[in-house]
């Protein structure tokens, strides 16, 4: 397996470390059991992200993709923010291997979770969690812990 | 920059001494051992001398040596080369639930063909008991097969007491000691071992080569049907230069023995030591019954691809024991096993040396090792929680 120049750029250098105390929304999300979580903190000014900060425990794909959607998102609309994808973060890094896709990429589901419950603290609503535990409920979506099953014949 | 390399239960460096023996193989003694002409004669005895040698270091007969060409192909061969040619008699295996996925998956494999499998649990250290191999057998039983010296967490079992329930129930006791030769004393008269998996690249020789044990008179039969090298029992024109490093390999591996656990068990334990400093880490493994090179520790709320990407950053070439660099990411099966959970699994790192490492190798690991932990700690939403519980 390897990593591309840009995920190993921010996970040797990441940006945006930390926690922001008085955050207007958080975005808790991952499986400890999976070995990734993610929380990302947002500040809001004028419907945009005014400041973004991460905390993650997990590999360098989750610390990479953490650290990148942090400076893809600073400054952007709350609607543009919210429509990083997956797939964005992992372009904008260079691509990811395959079997990271799934499981430590989880740095768009934290950031759209962080502006959900930014509008839910609006609507005066608990915020919701993202974070899952144990790991019947991932043999369910299968998308965490196991990446897809290799085939049986050689392609 | 220096490296310092800290993965020798990956694969191990040719040592000097292997490499000198094996070139004349490549480019002037390079004949075809079954060839009649005095080159492949040549050819044929340098692999027989290197047939005593591997014999030697386990105290076997260079009859019972068969070649192969790694450490995997020799449990394949004798998980499935025994099951098979047993299974009039029977179709049970006993193996256990930390063994390598050369094993694991090899059993799985059987258990489609309608073989029945026991996967015995271990202890807190990752060890097998003795007692709980002999609760498995059946009568349908024909193998037994746990490893010498578990690959992640090094820890030592007690094969010479299963091989004894093996051989007193009459079934065939196969032990993969591909981590164990050079490491611990082997003796497969003395310690009741039916079959034995080695490979060469674990201990200096080259990737490419490995070899089984078979004890005279076990029933057995080959996976790989050609030319009939090997007594049959793995055709295929033979791999000279990586059989004749294996055969040095052993010979080195058994001259230097005591010298070299003692400096292994050395650089061992002062790493230990200095690592135990740390906050929230755990060693894995049996803290005495252990491989003399291996060091598996977990650090708690961070994820060991990290750990081990940020020392390579730093010259430290380590592994994880979690298996999120490889294609599975899930927590060490092996950890797992020992009663671990899985976000702690996530965090191991093994560092296992060789005789070639040197004490001030381990001095900088141990000056580095602290910064790299502390800078993912900061990182991690898991250790501030932490932290502001135990406060």
């Amino acid at each position: 397996m390897m990593y591309s120049p840009k995920v190993m750029q921010h996970f040797s250098n990441p940006q945006n470390v930390g926690e922001i105390p008085d955050a207007d929304g958080v975005g808790e999300v991952g499986n400890p059991v999976c070995g990734d979580l993610m929380t990302i903190y947002i500040k809001v000014k004028d419907n945009k992200l005014e400041d973004i900060k991460f905390k993650t425990f997990g590999c360098a794909a989750a610390i990479a993709t953490s650290s990148i959607i942090t400076t893809m998102a600073r400054g952007m609309t709350l609607e543009d923010a919210e429509k990083i994808s997956r797939n964005d973060v992992a372009k904008e890094l260079g691509g990811l291997p395959p079997q990271k896709m799934h499981c430590s990429n989880l740095a768009a589901d934290a950031l759209k979770l962080a502006i959900e419950n930014y509008r839910r603290k609006l609507k005066g609503l608990p915020p919701r969690t993202g974070v899952t535990e144990g790991e019947d409920e991932h043999a369910e979506d299968g998308a965490s812990c196991s990446p897809d099953q290799q085939p049986e014949q050689l392609k | 920059m220096k490296k310092i390399y800290l993965d020798n239960s990956a694969t191990t460096k040719v040592s000097p001494e292997v490499l000198d023996a094996m070139l004349p193989y490549f480019t002037e003694n390079y004949g075809n051992p079954s060839s009649l002409h005095s080159m492949g004669q040549e050819a044929n005895v340098a692999v027989q001398a290197a047939r005593e040698q591997v014999a030697k270091a386990i105290g076997a007969d260079a009859g019972e040596i068969i070649f192969t060409s790694c450490g995997t192909e020799a449990d394949n061969l004798a998980i499935v080369g025994t099951a098979f040619a047993n299974k009039k008699k029977g179709d049970h295996i006993i193996t256990s639930s930390v063994e390598h996925p050369a094993i694991l998956r090899t059993c799985e494999y059987l258990e489609k063909e309608g073989f029945k499998v026991t996967y015995l649990p271990v202890d807190k250290y990752g060890m097998v008991s003795p007692e709980s191999v002999e609760a498995a057998i059946t009568p349908q039983t024909t193998l037994i097969s746990v490893m010498a010296v578990n690959n992640e967490i090094g820890t030592i079992q007690p094969i010479r007491e299963i091989g004894k329930i093996a051989r007193d129930h009459k079934i065939y006791f196969h032990t993969d000691a591909v981590q164990g030769v050079g490491k611990i004393p082997i003796d497969v008269r003395a310690d009741n071992i039916d079959m034995l998996s080695l490979a060469g690249h674990k201990i200096h020789a080259p990737k490419g080569v490995g070899a089984l044990y078979v004890k005279k008179g076990t029933r057995i039969q080959a996976l790989i049907h050609g030319g009939g090298q090997e007594r049959n029992m793995k055709s295929g024109t033979e791999n000279v230069p990586g059989i004749v490093g294996l055969g040095k390999a052993c010979e080195v591996a058994i001259r230097d023995f005591d010298r070299n656990v003692a400096h292994m068990t050395k650089l061992r334990n002062k790493l230990i030591e200095g690592v135990l400093k740390l906050d929230h880490v755990r060693l894995n493994g049996h803290p005495t019954i252990r491989s003399p090179n291996n060091v598996n520790v977990s650090f708690e709320f961070i994820e060991g691809e990290s750990i081990v990407l940020f020392l390579d950053m730093a010259g430290i070439e380590a592994s994880t024991g979690s298996a999120c660099s490889s294609k599975n990411l899930k927590a060490s099966h092996v950890l797992l096993a020992c009663g671990m959970r899985p976000e702690e699994a996530h965090g191991s790192l093994r560092m296992t040396n060789c005789e070639f490492n040197m004490e001030e190798e381990i001095d900088y690991v141990l000056e580095t090792l602290p910064g790299v932990v502390n800078r993912l700690r900061a990182m991690s939403p898991l250790y501030k929680k932490a932290t502001q519980t135990v406060s």
